[in-house]
């Protein structure tokens, strides 16, 4: 066994929180990029010049890029052979989101009940996802979820007769009513499979896929080309007042279902796509 | 209509009266000067309980325009953090209410319920957008901020915020023109006609 201490992850978690809501992926703001070269409508390009403007502000560390800093989502990839020591992981992980957000000026979001809704006031607590799997390695990814965006998010539990047209068709139309709620130009993630719970997981997962990585199975790989495509004729662009980028990228993530089910989940990310991810 | 990047920024300054807030046009940009009023979720909640009580409202209502914003705490040496829009349509239900007791515009993001647009032109009032995500680059137009009422309520606690120049678009106006359908539905008809003539 690797005995890995809980205050490396406390520590981990923190500067993740930190960064990632200050400073946009390299990769990512040459996205942003390409959409205003390509951008054809003045409203949307002129969006399209604040988000830059405002990453480069945020990275001189003025602000972070959105005031909504998000619900703390982290999903671990923890090795068989490593033994946690030295505090349990949901508190480690609590502790470094509150280290992050405090000291990071970041705003607390999270209210302590979902009728009572008092603010916790340091953003705790986190919402952790947690795959064991071979190995002694911790990998750690952080992904500040915004409301704006998980708020238009969306399943459903299709038929199989429904198909590939029927995924398409149910993208689109959570994006069309998404409209400039969810702060188009979007990220998408969709999960597709699994069972009623585990859809939803699966698309945010999604999001967590590095840019410029292609779907390894070719047939989601089209899927998620055609689905770019249908969510992009809607026309709403950065801002929503019209344009020709509605989303950036769509990734697809699957999994085995039952013969009689074809869950589909649609995890819409906002243009402050932030995702920090480190390896202990 | 279209808000070019080229046209005039037309220079607001609150209270803003009835007069001007009638004059604005969906499409039409705008920069905002004076003192505007953060306020989301949980302030429309008490502003609304309170009026529907009898109670005197802790700021003046009339020509107010409200900010849909829930900030990050200040940096040391600014007045503000990240201070970007909200999506607008779950201050939807407390929006009528307000304008009867004189609110002329209302900023934030994303489309507004019919309800919503109807009582704009009912009582002469905006919708303004500003740009959701710009965080950072809006609250550099913030020049002074400072917590009026329910200060428990954190990043939710009713705040005035002094703005210089602070950019939005007139995403609904007076005469029931909404951007947000609009502005998509014009764009497909010019892609399209551009694909006919091609």
């Amino acid at each position: 066994m690797r005995p890995v201490d809980v205050a490396r992850i406390t520590g981990a978690v923190a500067r993740l929180a930190e960064e990632s809501n200050y400073r946009l992926d390299r990769g990512y703001v040459a996205y942003l990029e390409d959409a205003l070269a390509s951008e054809d409508s003045p409203d949307a390009q002129h969006v399209l010049e604040e988000l830059l403007e405002n990453a480069r502000l945020a990275e001189g560390g003025s602000a972070p890029l959105c005031q909504d800093t998000g619900v703390a989502v982290v999903f671990f990839e923890i090795g068989q052979r490593v033994q946690l020591v030295d505090g349990d992981l949901a508190s480690a992980v609590d502790a470094g989101v509150r280290r992050g957000y405090c000291g990071g000026y970041l705003r607390g979001s999270m209210v302590g009940d979902p009728l009572l809704r008092e603010n916790t006031g340091d953003n705790t607590p986190a919402i952790v996802h947690v795959d064991l799997v071979p190995g002694d390695r911790v990998k750690i990814w952080f992904l500040p979820k915004g409301a704006g965006s998980e708020n238009m998010s969306r399943s459903a539990m299709l038929r199989p007769a429904d198909g590939r047209q029927g995924i398409i068709d149910f993208v689109v139309e959570t994006v069309a009513d998404a409209g400039a709620s969810a702060c188009p130009p979007l990220i998408i993630g969709v999960g597709l499979g699994g069972t009623f719970d585990f859809a939803p997981q699966l698309a945010k997962k999604a999001l967590l896929r590095p840019l410029d990585t292609d779907n390894p199975a070719e047939h989601l790989a089209a899927l998620e080309r055609d689905i770019l495509r249908a969510v992009n004729d809607l026309g709403i662009g950065a801002g929503g007042f019209g344009g020709r980028t509605t989303a950036l990228d769509v990734r697809v993530q699957a999994h085995p279902c039952h013969i009689a089910s074809l869950p589909v989940a649609v995890n819409l990310q906002c243009h402050a796509h932030r995702v920090g991810t480190v390896e202990i | 209509m279209s808000a070019c990047g080229g046209a005039r920024i037309r220079r607001i300054e609150t209270p803003l009266g009835g007069e001007v807030a009638r004059e604005l046009r969906a499409g039409e940009r705008v920069e905002i000067f004076g003192d505007i009023y953060a306020a989301r979720d949980a302030a429309h909640a008490r502003l609304v309980a309170g009026l529907e009580a009898g109670e005197k409202p802790p700021i003046d209502l009339r020509g107010c325009i409200l900010y849909y914003v829930g900030p990050t705490p200040p940096r040391p040496g600014r007045v503000i953090g990240s201070a970007g829009p909200t999506t607008a349509s779950r201050m939807d239900p407390y929006v009528v209410p307000l304008l009867a007791r004189g609110v002329t515009g209302m900023i934030g993001k994303g489309p507004r319920s019919p309800e919503v647009l109807e009582a704009l032109v009912c009582h002469g009032a905006v919708y303004l957008a500003a740009t959701g995500g710009a965080g950072a680059l809006l609250a550099d137009r913030i020049r002074a901020a400072e917590v009026i009422a329910w200060p428990e309520l954190g990043p939710e606690a009713l705040r005035r915020l002094r703005v210089e120049g602070f950019p939005a678009v007139v995403a609904a106006d007076s005469r029931g023109s909404d951007l947000y359908a609009l502005g998509p539905k014009r764009y497909r008809q010019e892609r399209q006609s551009r694909e006919v003539g091609r």
